[in-house]
């Protein structure tokens, strides 16, 4: 048998009210990739907390290097050589990217209190050279893009001596040239003999990259596979425990006639540029482009979220004045951010009360006392409806998983009977059974006739769900494609059009 | 480091007056230049030498409080117990001084230590027992306010005996003109001398590097592996410690400690930081920023009173430029 770096055995965690982990095992050889993947909440991301310090394990071993080790701290598991790049990007706005990678392990000169930015400037742009990034190290890192933030984390994580790098999910927030950057730069740990947990919901990265693959499913360990020797449909049903729904949309209920929102030469700065397009009763949307590339500032700016410099929004052949969200909501128009955790829940509040925030007037007399009662079947209609995973309508947002929070919002917006969804980056961080149910959940909405405007940075799900794509690139349109003409080389072609 | 910065700052351009952190900066000393002027249009007195010298010597124990809570301001948190800690500390060195019948020196350190301690148990109520800082230093507030009282038995404490401690603060190191007619006190050196300590310790050391990171994301801060309650609990400390040097200020200027006075003298300190363009949501904040505000603080009192305006009505002006100055930095920011 060959020698594992890292083995968990019988790792148990609860918190109140879940098992998180029943008896779970893992195991991870030098200079491999190791796959984990799920379902939402399956227990994956808690596993990898527990190894790195960031959850303390009720019950079980770690043997790391051939000896039983306690993690206390995420800063032990550090100089023992075991790194996490977090989902949540886990940065200092404020500080710069140099300050950001070196933090808790400053440089300093020989009195231990002065701190040394130009040896941590100096030393983070070795690493970048290496990298191939261009980034100065002395930008603050509140101003640079959630790609660039996530290159930093997966920089500060290089940046220790790791034996043992968890990744969750590291390539939700970059683009395709980033994505193969980091790539490289995985085979390049690998011939170091780097040990490598990969927590992807993608299936195509992970067959690509990895090794071996280790399955979870609610909290419990399914099996380990070898990459080579199964089929990613294989994997998907043990993640799910069931076969899922995997072909086109060909489902169209676009009303041609029937213009539900119409945006005219929108402006704002270099984020929007001229950009006009129509949305249909029944259609779906998609909305592509690269990162960057104006999408999101679109949606923001038709929901009132951002103000536009010029440009006129028609909703249902009216022209209508939105200048903040509630305008936006009146006029049935509801947004989803791709940042749920910043913009979509109110996290610290409960499942219901997240589900009724936008419709609270709704179920308040006029004297002002909302009907508690009322909120609470409605929300748990909701929860049956999308299947939200919750022990009640009563639990906290913020101790859902990653998914489940997704669907508080969809139901938030639901219940808002809006007709006009704008849903930014629906699936980000949501695993493949999850994702299924989303989907079947958007033509679903379309069936009932509502417009759909659907923001996404995966080729295949634009292909699979739209009816129509706008794609876009440095904030200007670049083309349109009727479903039937779309390719993903198509639509690269027309989100690289750069201006001459 | 001295090679960027002169790297920069040859670079300056109109880009970089707008810049905001510039135009922070720019924003606080503009707003000090314009009372200034204005001033000394409105009354002839108000830019004579000894009265300069008066507003520097009212700024220096409402900006030394400044500058200590400014680190605790910085992490989002807030210390409301600063005005009476720098009373008890006062108290602690007339008890040390002239009951006791100790050396000047000794009653210093104490006051000192005394103001540091304090700082001690808020920042670990706040950090390591997780009270909210706005309960955890109205307590500590109440605590000290009591036993200041207690140990003075409510009555003042004189220096009368020992004259040297009064040169603390209005003693003279700096003198010049004619028989040294025109002479600086030492309060306001002393200030000085904080602001460049502080300065240093917000922007070259480990604990001003931490000080910003928790402010700025402090979930992020501990899962980097930085022990987040170790350096708050000495942030909490240094703010109580730059209090003890206020309050040797304080009783070296009024030559006896005071023990029913205090209260209040957190919030003009939290006026002064926010007033030069600290945000109160943490991450962010200068120790230049925080002097030019307690300077606009004192300016404006002084000038208000030269000018005969009467004290209440200074109050409520001093408390319309506060939301003005705080109004006018969120414009800047949108």
């Amino acid at each position: 048998m060959e020698e594992r770096l890292l083995v968990m055995e019988g790792i148990d965690k609860s918190f109140p009210g879940v098992h998180a982990l029943d008896h779970c095992r893992f195991d991870l050889k030098a200079g491999e990739v190791h796959a984990l993947v799920g379902e939402n909440g399956a227990g994956k991301s808690t596993l990898m907390k527990i190894l790195t310090g960031v959850y303390t394990k009720d019950e079980g071993k770690i043997i790391y290097k051939g000896k039983e080790i306690h993690v206390s701290g995420t800063k032990e598991a550090q100089e023992m050589g075991i790194c996490i790049v977090h989902q949540e990007l886990n940065l200092m706005p404020h500080l710069t990217v140099a300050q950001n990678m070196f933090i808790g392990r400053e440089f300093t000169g020989k009195n231990k209190a002065f701190v040394n930015d130009v040896e941590a400037n100096r030393r983070a742009q070795v690493l970048f050279d290496k990298m191939n990034l261009k980034l100065d190290p002395k930008t603050k890192v509140g101003k640079i893009t959630v790609a660039m933030q996530q290159m930093v984390e997966i920089a500060k994580a290089l940046s220790f001596d790791s034996s043992v790098l968890v990744m969750d999910e590291p390539t939700t927030a970059l683009t395709e040239s980033e994505t193969e950057e980091l790539f490289k730069m995985i085979k390049l740990l690998k011939e170091k003999g780097v040990g490598i947990v990969y927590i992807s919901h993608r299936m195509e990265e992970i067959k690509r990259i990895t090794d071996r693959i280790t399955v979870m499913r609610d909290g419990m360990y399914v099996d380990t596979v070898n990459t080579a020797e199964v089929e990613m449909s294989q994997v998907i049903n043990m993640m799910v425990g069931r076969t899922i729904f995997e072909t086109a949309n060909e489902e169209n209920y676009t009303d041609k006639e029937n213009v539900v929102l119409e945006v005219k030469n929108l402006n704002r700065g270099k984020a929007i540029k001229n950009v006009s397009f129509k949305l249909h009763k029944g259609e779906i949307l998609g909305l592509s482009g690269l990162m960057g590339a104006g999408r999101t500032e679109v949606a923001r700016a038709i929901f009132g979220a951002d103000k536009f410099e010029s440009g006129e929004i028609y909703v249902k052949g009216q022209k209508v004045k939105i200048t903040k969200p509630l305008d936006a909501v009146n006029h049935g128009i509801g947004y989803l951010s791709e940042d749920r955790k910043r913009y979509g829940l109110t996290l610290s509040e409960t499942v219901e009360q997240n589900i009724s925030l936008a419709s609270i007037d709704r179920y308040t007399n006029k004297l002002g006392f909302t009907n508690m009662s009322t909120i609470t079947e409605m929300s748990q209609e909701y929860v049956n409806k999308l299947s939200i995973k919750t022990p009640s309508t009563k639990q906290k947002a913020k101790n859902l998983s990653g998914g489940n929070q997704q669907k508080v919002v969809i139901a938030k917006w639901l219940l808002r009977d809006c007709d006009i969804l704008i849903f930014d980056e629906p699936t980000k961080g949501i695993d493949v059974g999850a994702k299924s149910e989303i989907y079947k959940l958007l033509s679903q909405l379309a069936k009932e006739g509502k417009a759909i405007i659907m923001i996404s940075s995966e080729l295949p799900e634009i292909l699979r769900m739209s009816n129509r794509i706008v794609v876009m690139c440095e904030g200007r349109i670049t083309g349109e494609l009727d479903i039937k003409d779309a390719t993903q080389e198509e639509i690269m072609k027309y989100a690289t059009k750069r201006e001459a | 480091m001295q090679n960027e910065v002169s790297k920069n700052q040859s670079g300056i351009s109109l880009k970089n007056f707008i810049n905001p952190a510039r135009a922070q900066k720019f924003l606080a000393f503009g707003a000090l230049i314009l009372l200034l002027i204005f001033f000394s249009f409105a009354s002839p007195y108000f830019m004579t030498f000894d009265n300069v010298v008066s507003i520097m010597l009212s700024t220096c124990v409402n900006g030394i409080l400044a500058l200590g809570i400014i680190f605790v301001i910085i992490t989002g948190g807030i210390d409301l117990s600063i005005g009476t800690v720098m009373t008890f500390s006062s108290v602690m060195a007339g008890v040390t001084i002239t009951t006791m019948g100790l050396p000047v020196w000794v009653g210093i350190i104490v006051a000192i230590i005394t103001g540091t301690f304090c700082g001690f148990i808020s920042g670990t109520l706040v950090s390591r027992l997780k009270l909210q800082p706005f309960i955890a230093t109205l307590g500590v507030m109440m605590v000290t306010k009591g036993l200041s009282l207690v140990l003075s038995g409510t009555k003042p404490i004189y220096f009368s005996d020992t004259p040297s401690f009064r040169k603390i603060t209005v003693g003279s190191f700096i003198k010049f003109g004619a028989e040294g007619k025109y002479s600086i006190p030492n309060g306001i050196l002393i200030f000085a001398v904080m602001a460049v300590i502080a300065a240093i310790i917000l922007n070259k050391t480990k604990l001003g590097r931490y000080n910003f990171a928790i402010g700025s994301n402090e979930e992020a801060t501990r899962l980097s592996g930085v022990n987040v309650e170790k350096w708050k609990t000495a942030i909490f400390a240094l703010c109580g410690a730059f209090a003890g040097v206020a309050g040797v200020v304080m009783a070296a200027r009024l030559d006896s400690a005071q023990p029913a006075l205090g209260q209040g003298y957190e919030l003009d300190a939290i006026a002064s930081v926010v007033i030069g363009g600290t945000s109160m949501s943490g991450g962010e904040g200068t120790i230049l920023g925080t002097v030019i505000g307690a300077f606009i603080i004192s300016t404006l009192t002084n000038g208000l009173k030269v000018m005969g305006v009467a004290q209440e009505w200074q109050i409520v002006i001093t408390g319309g430029v506060l939301v003005l100055a705080v109004l006018l930095d969120k414009m800047r920011k949108r």
